[in-house]
C-alpha cells in the first residue's frame, strides 16, 4: 500500500548518494579541463622539473619544480616539528596520564584541531616571523623555518588525536602481560604498545602530511613567497598552494598563467590522492588482520 | 636493573616534555591572539562596517557574510549528507556502487581546500556564471562539508542497535518508517554533533571562498545570494596582506581573529559537550 | 479435519550455502502455546522468524516449501510483509524498547499504520498495557522514557507493544533468557493468560519452562523437526531417542 512512498524515499537517498561521485568527478574534471591545456605550451617534464617560474614575463616560463620543492620542504619541516611532539603527547596522554587528565586532554586536542588556519597564519605573520627575524638576525622572518613551525603546531592536534585513538585500542592485557614479565613502563611502551598501534600511528602521520602539503593560508602568509629553491631553512619559499592562492587573482580566465595554476592544482591533487590511497592501504591491512 | 629503571624514568619524562612543549606552543599561540585581540573588540567593532580603507571601524559585514556563507552551505550539505548516509546504511546495494561512493567520500575528504576553491571558481563562478557570490562560495563550502557530514551521520546511524530496527520491522513498520521513526531520531543527537563540528570547519575556511565569494572591502551588506560578501577568515588575510597601514590594520586583524576563534571554538565546544552528555546518558 | 492456524509444508531454508531448515512440516493450533525447544543452533529461532519473515533481512536467504497462515502462503510473491508483521507479532530475546516514551512505544505499530485517530490509539495503548500486566505500574508515567523501566518491565512493554497491533499470533524468541527468575515467572503466567487472546509460539532453552506453559512441543535438532506433539505426551513418552536424550539432559 505504501510501496510508492517507499520507492520514492529510496530513490531520493540513492540520488543524494550519487552527488559525492558527481562532485569528485566535477573537481577532477574542472582542474584537468582548465589545467591540462598548459601542456600544449610546455612539455610535461619541463613543467614539473623546470625550475624557472616566471609566469608573467614577456616570454613566460612555467617550471614548477621550485614550488614542489617549497611544498616538500615546508611539509617535511612541519612533520619534523609535529611528529615527535604530537606522538609524544599522544603516548603520554594514553599511557602515562591519569584517566581524569585524559578526559580533559582529548576534547582540548579536538578543539585545537578546529582552529581556522588563517589564525595560525596571522600568529606566524604578526608574531613569530618578526621574532625569528630578530633572534637569528635575518632580513625576513617569513621563511621555511617559520612556516614549518606554524604548520607543525597546526598539525600536532591531528597527529596527536589520531595516534591517541590508535593507542587506546591496544588491549589492556598486552600491557599487563608485558609488565608482568618484568618490563619497565618505558620498555612496555616502546616494545609493546607503540608497535601494536603502528598502523594507526603511520596513518595519522600520512593524514598530517596530507593536511600540511594541502594547507594554503599558513604558507601563503608565512612562507615569504620567493619562487627560488631555498638554500637554507631561513630562506623564503613559495609552496604550490601559496602560488595558486597568491597568483590566481592576477590571471585572466583561460590565459596561460591561469592554466598553469590549475595544472599545479592537478599535481597537488595527485599527490594528496596518492597519499590517501596509501593511507587507505595502511588502514585496510589493519582491518584485514 | 637501576639502568633500566633510569631509562624508563628518562623516557617517560621525555614524553612529559613533548606534551609540555606542545601545550606551551598552543598556550603561547592562544595567549597572543587573545591578548592582542580582546582589547579591540567592542560592541561597535561588532556592529559597524570598516572605515577608511579598513584602517578603522568594525567587522559587521564580515560577520554577516560568514553567517550567510555558513548557513547556506550547511543548508545544502546537511540534507545531501544525511540522505547519503541513510542510503549507505540502510540500502547500500549494489556493493560495487557502495565501494565507489566510499572511495569518493574519502578522496573528497582529503582534497586540499584551495582545490575546492579552484573547482568552485571554474564551475560556479565561471561556467554557471554565478560570479563571485554567496551562492558560489556556499556551494563550494557545501562540497567541502559533505564528506564530513556523511561520515558523522553514518557513524551515528551505525551506532543505533540493530535490535531497534528489528523491533520496528517486526511491528509492521516499513523500511522507510523504520528509518524515519526509529533510526534517525535515535541517531539524531550524534548526527547533529558531527554537523556542528563541520559548521565550525566551514566558518573558518579561507581558501575555498577566496575566488568564489569573498571580497576585500565592502561597507554594505549583501543584497541576496548573488552578491559578493566579506567574511571573517578572509578579512583577517586581507588585513594582513593588503593595504599599507600595518600599525592600524594588524590590531583589527587580531580582533577579527578573536571573534572568529570564539565563534569556531564555541561551536565545536557545544558539539563536544553535547556528545559527552549523550555518551553519559545513553542506556543502550 | 482441524485446520491449523499456521502450517508449514516441507519448509527448507538456506543462508547462502548453509542449509538451516530441512523439510519442516508442522502445524500450530489456534489459541494454544507451542514451545520450540532444542540445542543451540538447531534452527528453532530461524523457524520462528520464518513466521513473520524476519529472515528476509538476512542477505542470501533462500526458501522452499510453504508457510501458511490461515491457509494463505505468506511467502507468495504478492504477500504484504508489513501487513503480515502486524498480524504476527514478535518479542525478542533481549528487551528492546525504543528510546521513546512508554506511550509512544506501545503506540508505534498503530502510528505507522496511520489509520487510527488519537483516542483509538489511547484506548488501545491502555488495553495493551493492561493485557501485558503493566498498566498499574506505568499508568502515571506514560510519557517517561521506556529506558527507565526494569528489564522485566521492559519485556512486558515489548509484549504490550506487540499486542497493540491486535495480532493473531505472538512469536516469543527466548523472551525470558535475559531476565531474573521473578520476572521470568511473571512472564510465564502472563503467557498462560494471553493464550485466550492469541496463538503463542515460544522458543526456549529452558525445558522446564516449556513444560510449565506449553500445550504443544516441537523438538528440533540439526534443522529437522524431530518430534512434535502434545506437551504431556512428548514429556512422558518421547517417540524419538534424540528427544528423550535432550529432555533427560544428555546433550544440550
Amino acid at each position: 500500500m505504501n510501496t510508492y512512498k517507499e520507492k520514492l524515499f529510496k530513490a531520493l537517498t540513492y540520488t543524494a548518494s550519487l552527488f559525492v561521485i558527481i562532485f569528485l568527478f566535477g573537481i577532477i574534471y574542472s582542474i584537468f579541463r582548465e589545467g591540462l591545456p598548459i601542456l600544449k605550451v610546455v612539455k610535461l617534464q619541463d613543467f614539473i622539473f623546470g625550475s624557472a617560474w616566471y609566469p608573467t614575463h614577456e616570454i613566460p616560463e612555467f617550471g614548477i619544480w621550485t614550488l614542489i620543492i617549497g611544498s616538500v620542504y615546508v611539509t617535511l619541516g612541519a612533520l619534523v616539528v609535529a611528529l615527535p611532539l604530537g606522538l609524544g603527547s599522544a603516548v603520554y596522554i594514553s599511557e602515562v596520564a591519569s584517566p581524569r587528565m585524559r578526559e580533559i586532554a582529548k576534547p582540548i586536542i579536538e578543539l585545537l584541531a578546529a582552529i581556522p588556519s588563517v589564525i595560525y597564519g596571522l600568529f606566524g605573520m604578526a608574531f613569530l616571523a618578526p621574532a625569528v627575524r630578530q633572534w637569528f638576525n635575518l632580513p625576513t622572518g617569513l621563511n621555511v623555518f617559520t612556516s614549518s613551525i606554524i604548520l607543525g603546531i597546526m598539525v600536532i592536534p591531528i597527529i596527536a588525536s589520531m595516534s591517541e585513538d590508535a593507542l587506546s585500542t591496544v588491549p589492556k592485557a598486552l600491557r599487563e602481560s608485558s609488565l608482568a614479565l618484568g618490563a619497565t613502563k618505558w620498555e612496555t611502551i616502546v616494545r609493546v604498545v607503540v608497535p601494536a598501534a603502528k598502523r594507526g600511528i603511520i596513518g595519522s602521520t600520512l593524514i598530517g602530511f596530507g593536511r600540511a602539503i594541502g594547507e594554503t593560508m599558513v604558507v601563503l602568509m608565512v612562507a615569504g613567497g620567493s619562487a627560488k629553491i631555498p638554500s637554507s631553512i631561513f630562506h623564503s619559499t613559495r609552496p604550490m598552494t601559496s602560488a595558486i592562492a597568491a597568483e590566481m587573482g592576477e590571471t585572466v580566465v583561460g590565459d596561460l598563467h591561469y592554466q598553469s595554476l590549475f595544472a599545479i592544482a592537478i599535481v597537488l591533487f595527485l599527490i594528496t590522492f596518492a597519499t590517501n590511497i596509501f593511507t587507505e592501504i595502511v588502514f585496510l591491512k589493519r582491518s584485514a588482520r | 636493573m637501576t639502568y633500566r629503571r633510569l631509562k624508563s624514568h628518562i623516557g617517560i619524562n621525555l614524553l612529559r616534555l613533548c606534551l609540555a612543549v606542545t601545550a606551551l606552543f598552543l598556550i603561547a599561540f592562544l595567549f597572543r591572539i587573545f591578548s592582542k585581540g580582546l582589547s579591540v573588540i567592542s560592541w561597535q567593532f561588532l556592529t559597524t562596517p570598516p572605515k577608511n580603507s579598513m584602517t578603522a571601524g568594525g567587522i559587521y559585514p564580515a560577520l554577516v557574510g560568514t553567517f550567510w556563507l555558513t548557513v547556506t552551505s550547511i543548508g545544502i550539505a546537511f540534507p545531501l549528507g544525511i540522505m547519503t548516509a541513510i542510503w549507505l546504511n540502510a540500502y547500500g546495494k549494489p556493493a560495487w556502487l557502495v565501494r565507489i561512493i566510499r572511495i569518493s567520500i574519502n578522496t573528497l575528504a582529503g582534497v586540499p581546500s584551495i582545490i575546492y576553491g579552484l573547482f568552485g571558481m571554474a564551475l560556479f563562478v565561471n561556467m554557471l556564471r554565478f560570479d563571485v557570490s554567496i551562492i558560489a562560495g556556499a556551494l563550494t563550502l557545501a562540497v567541502l562539508a559533505l564528506p564530513m557530514i556523511i561520515n558523522a551521520s553514518e557513524e551515528a546511524l551505525k551506532s543505533v542497535p540493530v535490535d531497534f530496527r528489528d523491533a520496528s520491522l517486526a511491528l509492521g513498520a516499513t523500511k522507510r518508517q523504520t528509518i524515519m521513526r526509529v533510526l534517525i531520531p535515535t541517531a539524531l543527537p550524534n548526527i547533529l554533533t558531527g554537523t556542528i563540528i563541520s559548521i565550525g570547519r566551514v566558518a573558518g575556511e579561507t581558501a575555498p571562498i577566496m575566488f568564489t565569494a569573498a571580497t576585500f572591502y565592502s561597507r554594505r551588506l549583501p543584497n541576496g545570494i548573488f552578491d559578493e560578501v566579506m567574511a571573517l577568515p578572509y578579512h583577517i588575510y586581507a588585513l594582513m596582506t593588503e593595504g599599507t597601514k600595518a600599525e592600524s590594520q594588524v590590531p583589527i586583524a587580531y580582533g577579527t581573529a578573536v571573534v572568529l576563534l570564539m565563534l569556531v571554538l564555541s561551536i565545536s565546544a557545544t558539539a563536544i559537550i553535547i556528545r559527552y552528555r549523550i555518551r553519559k546518558k545513553r542506556k543502550w | 479435519m482441524v485446520t491449523n492456524q499456521i502450517q508449514t509444508l516441507k519448509l527448507n531454508l538456506w543462508f547462502g550455502n548453509n542449509h538451516v531448515l530441512h523439510d519442516v512440516s508442522m502445524g500450530v493450533t489456534e489459541k494454544k502455546i507451542t514451545a520450540m525447544i532444542g540445542p543451540s543452533g538447531c534452527g528453532k529461532s530461524t523457524l520462528l522468524r520464518t513466521f513473520n519473515r524476519m529472515n528476509d533481512l538476512i542477505d542470501e536467504t533462500r526458501i522452499s516449501g510453504k508457510v501458511l497462515l490461515d491457509g494463505e502462503d505468506i511467502y507468495r510473491s504478492k504477500a504484504d510483509v508489513t501487513n503480515l508483521r502486524t498480524r504476527v507479532g514478535m518479542v525478542f530475546q533481549k528487551p528492546n524498547p525504543f528510546p521513546k516514551s512508554i506511550f509512544n512505544n506501545v503506540a508505534f505499530g498503530m502510528a505507522v499504520q496511520g489509520k487510527f485517530n488519537r483516542s483509538q490509539i489511547e484506548d488501545r495503548v491502555e488495553k495493551s498495557l493492561r493485557d501485558a500486566w503493566l498498566w498499574d505500574e506505568v499508568k502515571d508515567r506514560l510519557n517517561e522514557s521506556a529506558m527507565s523501566l526494569s528489564g522485566g518491565q521492559q519485556q512486558r512493554l515489548c509484549i504490550a507493544r506487540a499486542l497493540a497491533n491486535n495480532p493473531e499470533v505472538l512469536l516469543l524468541d527466548e523472551p525470558t533468557s535475559a531476565l531474573d527468575p521473578q520476572s521470568t515467572s511473571k512472564i510465564e503466567e502472563l503467557c498462560l493468560e494471553l493464550k485466550n487472546m492469541v496463538t503463542i509460539l515460544i522458543v526456549t532453552h529452558n525445558i522446564a519452562q516449556a513444560g510449565r506453559i506449553s500445550d504443544y512441543i516441537a523438538f528440533m535438532y540439526l534443522g529437522e523437526l524431530v518430534e512434535f506433539g502434545e506437551t504431556n505426551k512428548v514429556f512422558t513418552v518421547p517417540q524419538d531417542k534424540r528427544t528423550e536424550a535432550y529432555l533427560t539432559g544428555v546433550f544440550g
